[in-house]
């Protein structure tokens, strides 16, 4: 299959693995910020074929991980309304609010359906004018405008019973939260190759020159993982910080230019509480004020809905490089996917659920066999 | 009054995860079923139970059908029905001989439908071999069903001994075909995506009698249903205290397949298939079961895809081509598709 199996190519990644040990010359800490990435990480085993002096960090980018858990909470409220169709990825669904999940919202009787696109949401609303259809619009910049352009469709039909439930997060913020943190240990970015596909990369550059720090723009298939590896320590060997792109066959130093359009139309820049990690100043997005009777928690008032964090959950330092999933007491144990305390052990993304999935090394829930 | 046997507050409701075949189906056998039923006489460990009688094993087995929609590329609820259960007494070793059929239907579905169903599941039955021996018609009011569900339930003659604690370090995992075709097929029919994808639902027990009948030797055979490959191999690893290692380069999935599942964030080793198994078997028969199946119509592109092990590091472990490793779960939910 075009565009995968050359990325997967085991003497390629072989050869590119040779290569990465013959360049490493010392200890070095690498966070890679998607979480798709690590979950290719895990998947594909590159911890084990990396060199030891290469540490991996992995970043806050899983947008499951970082949706605070009050809107978790709101949405599992507004599936419960007779009224309301609520839609959403699938990954949505699992993540556990303070009190419940919106499969449990579900068995309880609300309308709650997994959509492939934004835009199917859209059309429910306009096949069900009797119902509220409500879409779960979270992501980061990669599916802004997917779901802008479903609020677009609804704005052409004049719909008036469709809104979106936003928790939209943006990367560089993040980013930036991260090395002016005191406890800062990253030397050097994989950036998000999605991400970078619609942004570009032209706003990495000040952060590269201000916290002198290497950026790779890289993809998500092993030979472009170690790729990006490669780049960053050749960088880090040169003593050089700067922007580069290893996601080529994707990423445009210019972005995409029609997906932005259609963000910045619907979307303004806002703060944003991120999941374990707090309210960072304008690290989101939300609807502009013309826009706002399409806005689910404008329209259903949903801001008396409040919910504290599980204080056993460390997800927060983990998404910041400070600890590991190995390094929390509850993973494998009271924390699992089938009984997830916090949101990365949830989503095919999320760092502690890769870990669980992929390498478990210690703990773990009892099993037993049979059909 | 009893108390509530599920101890998690997750649970208090049965949620869609709990009929995928996975972890958490079998968490509600172990904390909700099973300790309510006398667990020595239910046999949990295999696709259908064996029962000593004085004439000689019988293998019972019984499988309930709900899919959505129920006719689908490649195949419908009615065929899925016969082959199903025909297929898991093949799995116990066994020839089926006799299956029930209870139908439960909705108010207003089509009697076309009806006729287009019974007239699959007459005509698998046929091909299978095996006749429909008793049944009963339940019709629910209207929105209290789904269309039409199918419970199907058989019996047949032991004539090999297949059960995963025959299952031994050194043996060989031979696949017959393809993975996850079945799966992606009904995910593509329910959501109208253009596709190229038939099920690959299909009477496996033939090709097992044929097996039997030429004397090759096996230790335990298993069909991929729910939760696919992975799922199943790894409650035979489980249930035989063995480990299983797979070697992901020799499993195959056709393009279709694969793209689909690239797509949709799906696992294929986690998709549903309805015309494939696994042979476990000593080494010294492997190659002459793969050499068998290599000509035979229900196989398509089998290969030996792993190898049983004393004491491995998980119950099951993919080996990439590159030499990493990674667990192999079973499913834990229901496949979801991801965010981006």
């Amino acid at each position: 299959m075009r565009y995968v199996d050359e990325y997967r190519d085991p003497t390629l990644v072989q050869s590119e693995v040779h290569h990465l040990k013959e360049i490493v010359r010392r200890s070095v800490t690498v966070m890679e910020i998607c979480g798709g990435q690590t979950n290719s990480i895990m998947k594909y085993g590159l911890q084990d074929l990396i060199p030891k002096e290469i540490e991996l960090v992995h970043g806050p980018g899983c947008p499951v991980c970082v949706t605070p858990l009050e809107l978790i909470d709101r949405a599992v409220h507004l599936a419960l309304l007779p009224e309301v169709i609520f839609c959403s990825f699938g990954d949505m669904l699992r993540v556990p609010g303070s009190q419940s999940d919106l499969f449990n919202a579900k068995a309880q009787g609300g309308d709650v359906r997994t959509v492939y696109s934004p835009l199917e949401a859209a059309q429910l609303a306009e096949a069900h004018p009797e119902k509220e259809v409500i879409f779960f619009a979270i992501g980061f910049e990669t599916t802004a405008p997917a779901n802008a352009m479903a609020l677009f469709y609804a704005l052409r039909k004049g719909l008036k019973n469709f809104s979106l439930l936003v928790s939209h997060f943006l990367v560089p913020p993040a980013m930036e939260a991260i090395l002016s943190s005191p406890k800062n240990r990253i030397e050097g970015f994989l950036a998000a190759g999605h991400v970078c596909t619609v942004m570009g990369y032209e706003e990495y550059l000040p952060i590269a020159e201000r916290y002198k720090v290497p950026i790779v723009v890289t993809g998500f298939e092993p030979v472009d993982l170690l790729q990006g590896l490669i780049m960053l320590v050749k960088q880090l060997n040169e003593g050089r910080y700067e922007v580069e792109n290893q996601y080529v066959r994707s990423v445009r130093r210019e972005g995409n230019h029609s997906a932005m359009e259609i963000m910045d139309k619907l979307f303004e820049r806002s703060d944003r509480i991120w999941r374990g990690i707090g309210s960072l100043p304008m690290s989101g997005l939300r609807l502009k004020r013309e826009y706002q009777q399409f806005d689910a928690e404008e329209k259903f008032s949903l801001s008396h809905i409040q919910a504290n964090e599980d204080p056993d959950c460390i997800s927060g330092l983990i998404m910041q490089g400070e600890k590991k999933p190995f390094d929390c007491t509850h993973f494998g144990k009271r924390c699992n996917p089938e009984n997830p305390i916090g949101a990365p052990m949830v989503s095919t993304e999320g760092v502690c659920s890769a870990y669980f999935r992929y390498s478990r090394k210690s703990g773990g829930a009892t099993e037993s066999a049979g059909q | 009054m009893n108390s509530c046997p599920l101890p998690h507050r997750n649970f208090e409701r049965v949620l869609m995860g709990h009929g995928s075949g996975g972890r958490l189906t079998q968490r509600l056998l172990d904390e909700v079923v099973l300790p309510l039923f006398d667990r020595e006489q239910v046999n949990d460990h295999h696709d259908g139970a064996t029962l000593e009688l004085p004439g000689g094993p019988l293998a019972f087995s019984t499988d309930s059908f709900v899919v959505t929609p129920i006719f689908f590329a490649g195949g419908d609820i009615g065929k899925l029905a016969v082959y199903g259960t025909v297929n898991d007494l093949a799995m116990c070793g066994a020839k089926p001989r006799y299956l029930s059929c209870s139908l439960i239907i909705e108010e207003g579905f089509l009697i076309s439908d009806l006729r287009r169903v019974i007239s699959s599941m007459a005509e698998a039955a046929k091909e299978c071999g095996v006749r429909i021996a008793t049944g009963d018609t339940k019709v629910v009011e209207k929105g209290k069903g789904d269309g039409i569900f199918i419970n199907t339930s058989g019996v047949g003659e032991i004539l090999r001994s297949s059960k995963p604690q025959n299952i031994r370090p050194g043996d060989q995992v031979i696949l017959s075909g393809d993975v996850g075709r079945h799966g992606l097929a009904v995910i593509a029919s329910r959501q109208n995506f253009e596709s190229d994808l038939k099920s690959d639902c299909q009477d496996l027990s033939k090709v097992v009698l044929e097996i039997i009948k030429s004397g090759f030797e096996f230790h335990c055979l298993r069909d991929l249903t729910r939760g696919g490959l992975a799922t199943n191999l790894r409650e035979l690893a489980v249930s035989s205290s063995c480990g299983i290692v797979l070697h992901e380069q020799t499993i195959p999935v056709c393009d279709s397949v694969r793209g689909a599942c690239e797509i949709l964030g799906i696992d294929p080793l986690y998709s549903a298939c309805e015309g494939r198994m696994v042979l476990i078997a000593p080494k010294a028969s492997s190659s002459l079961l793969l050499e068998f199946l290599s000509g035979h119509p229900c196989a398509s592109d089998p290969r030996i895809i792993g190898e049983v092990v004393q004491d491995g590091r998980d119950p099951l472990v993919l080996r990439s081509e590159w030499g990493s490793e990674r667990i192999l779960e079973s499913l834990m939910y229901e496949q979801l598709p991801r965010i981006c």
